[in-house]
């Protein structure tokens, strides 16, 4: 599903360069749920933005579902991660004026889908994450968990390949994080690709496999036993 | 067609309405800008208005044409011969030049401005008479209060009837008195009047206290034979009143004998020339107008540019969202100048009601005056139309300033800002 080779990237900061990708090697197949993990610097995040076509790469390559991904222009790229990545953020990034069901169809919106469609489409998500009830209420409205559980709707509504998961409990607690993780896992169960950022090991060790990441270099990839969620909740 | 997408308004007046105060303040420029135009536009017109209703009644490209006194001897002539025409010089004129639309001689009892006295039942004016051919109505149109002005049938049959001034019925007749069919006597002979006018408010030639009596009546009454005072001609809109008025000098100058190069023996008064000043200045004034109207509007707009930035910042989060979910550029972008062009064209179209009320008001105080001219100002379709759309293509560019600010900014940095 993913595939990148030998991937590098660096940031000009004055006339000093920092070179924080240096050279990454990562394969992920359709139905996997892996943990991207490093400590702050370490590149994840970097990693994350140019997986989710926000940044690019300064070489490498890197193929989406047997697409390649190479000098995008920012309406190609739209489309792409339209079509194709489903996001979701450590701080939700939910737009505060628009209730939780237009929230979701935001994705759906800028795919052309039809108004009834797209709000059928929606509320299905917001039944999905178990928020059917809080359709109409602004993200305000929504405690920490709800608010991420709608955003995971919405990076699901637009039924992309993969689903990238930047820090998705960062701002929960832990008893809110194990919830949005069940979440995450059952979704994986029906066999969506995800991919999640983290640095806390629990978090990581909910997923199926761990990639470590240390300045700039995969240290470590390994598959683990899941650890179930829902024993926790 | 993304005009008619609901979502897109929604979106608009979603953020528009999120922060009304400011978008009202935003308008506000726009607002004054519009108001500023609209009265300056429509105070110019209704100037406009005012001229062409004082002058209204008076044909534009008219001219007058009388005799005076030599000023050159020649062929044995003396200087300060006077000047005076005969009734055929009227028909040689009309025949000679084709360009003549109408001619009406005219003579007056005495000399120019004479005052005779008028007689009716023990009251008396003092009044200018007129012996005039109907056709004068074509130059200078009377405004009639009451009955009818000379017709042909009063010429061919030299009746005694006369068109009397208001003034003149204020002097002869008791206030409400009705005057029409009534005698009154001039010089020993008795008209009836068949109509009284009102002055026109336009460059008054006649006087207001006058009586008009048929060319013909004239003639006979007071015994003038193939005298005329003075012509009034109207020349054909597509010809200029100072071409044909120099034709008729050149041949009233070999008819009467006069020097070629005298200047003063034959008097002339061009109207169209009047008028011609007259539209240049408020043309002047329209021009000015849009001219200050525009650049305030432009002024307005940029204020709302501004505000868009200012708002693009704020909302650099929320569009690094959009993007991240599949917002291409130009759909951003799209939203930027939408949201502009909302704002620049409510606002101006309140600015715009603002002072079509205002002009209105304006129009109640003084549009109905006479001693103003001041008439109906309103800005014209067309008028509000350029403006308009020279507004909504100004906020089209200038909303294009934020809204490529908005697309330069990289989703990945639109998120990482906190």
């Amino acid at each position: 599903m993913i595939e990148i080779k030998d991937l590098h990237k660096s940031y000009k900061m004055g006339s000093n360069s920092l070179h924080v990708l240096k050279g990454i090697n990562f394969k992920a197949d359709a139905g996997e749920l892996v943990a991207i993990m490093g400590s702050s610097g370490s590149g994840k995040s970097t990693l994350l933005n140019i997986l989710g076509m926000l940044d690019g790469a300064d070489s490498g390559e890197y193929t989406l579902d047997g697409v390649p991904i190479k000098d995008l222009s920012e309406t190609k790229a739209a489309q792409y991660r339209n079509k194709f990545l489903g996001f979701v953020f450590q701080s939700f990034n939910l737009i505060n004026y628009k209730s939780a069901l237009e929230n979701v169809a935001l994705p759906l919106y800028y795919q052309g889908v039809p108004r009834r469609e797209r709000q059928e489409k929606a509320l299905h998500y917001l039944e999905k994450v178990g928020l059917k009830e809080w359709a109409t209420h602004l993200p305000s409205e929504l405690s920490g968990g709800q608010k991420q559980r709608v955003a995971i709707a919405r990076a699901m509504a637009a039924e992309p390949k993969v689903l990238l998961a930047d820090e998705p409990t960062g701002a929960l607690d832990s008893t809110t994080s194990y919830e949005v993780m069940d979440l995450i896992q059952k979704i994986n169960d029906e066999g969506n690709t995800i991919l999640v950022v983290t640095h806390e090991e629990d978090i990581a060790h909910m997923c199926k496999r761990i990639v470590h990441l240390k300045d700039g270099v995969i240290v470590e990839d390994k598959k683990v036993k899941q650890v179930r969620a829902d024993q926790y909740v | 067609m993304w005009l008619f997408d609901k979502d897109l308004w929604s979106e608009i007046f979603h953020t528009l309405g999120k922060n009304m105060f400011r978008t009202f303040l935003t308008m506000l420029g726009v607002i004054f800008a519009m108001l500023i135009l609209v009265l300056l536009l429509g105070s110019a017109n209704g100037m406009s208005n005012g001229f062409d209703k004082v002058f209204a009644g008076t044909a534009s490209n008219s001219l007058f044409v009388w005799g005076q006194s030599t000023s050159e001897p020649y062929k044995g002539f003396e200087r300060g011969r006077n000047i005076r025409y005969k009734l055929e010089d009227a028909e040689i004129l009309k025949k000679q030049i084709p360009e003549i639309e109408v001619l009406a001689p005219r003579i007056e009892l005495g000399s120019h401005r004479d005052v005779t006295t008028v007689y009716r039942k023990g009251q008396t004016s003092g009044s200018t008479v007129y012996g005039d051919f109907p056709e004068i109505d074509n130059i200078t149109k009377k405004r009639l209060v009451e009955g009818r002005f000379l017709n042909n049938n009063d010429m061919e049959d030299s009746k005694k009837v006369c068109v009397i001034g208001e003034e003149t019925y204020k002097l002869l007749f008791e206030k409400g008195e009705n005057a029409i069919g009534e005698d009154i006597r001039i010089n020993g002979v008795f008209f009836s009047v068949v109509g009284i006018y009102k002055p026109n408010n336009n460059i008054n030639i006649d006087g207001e206290n006058a009586v008009f009596i048929p060319f013909t009546t004239f003639q006979k009454a007071f015994n003038s034979g193939d005298r005329m005072g003075w012509m009034a001609i109207a020349v054909r809109p597509d010809t200029k009143v100072a071409v044909v008025e120099n034709q008729i000098k050149t041949i009233l100058k070999t008819k009467y004998d006069i020097h070629p190069d005298d200047e003063r023996a034959i008097g002339t008064f061009d109207m169209s020339e009047i008028f011609n000043n007259i539209s240049a200045f408020t043309n002047v004034l329209k021009g000015f107008s849009f001219f200050v109207g525009i650049f305030t509007l432009l002024a307005g707009v940029i204020a709302i540019s501004n505000i868009l930035l200012i708002t693009v910042k704020e909302r650099t989060k929320e569009i690094g969202v959009r993007r991240a979910l599949g917002a291409t550029p130009k759909v951003v972008k799209r939203q930027i100048v939408v949201e502009a062009i909302i704002l620049t064209a409510f606002a101006g179209l309140i600015g715009f009601a603002i002072s079509v009320g205002i002009l209105a008001i304006l129009n109640n105080l003084w549009g109905s005056g006479d001693d103003f001219p001041f008439v109906n100002p309103m800005v014209s379709i067309p008028q509000f139309g350029i403006s308009f759309l020279l507004m909504v293509s100004l906020s089209i560019l200038i909303g294009l300033l934020p809204a490529n600010k908005a697309i330069k900014v990289r989703p990945i940095e639109a998120l990482r800002e906190e």
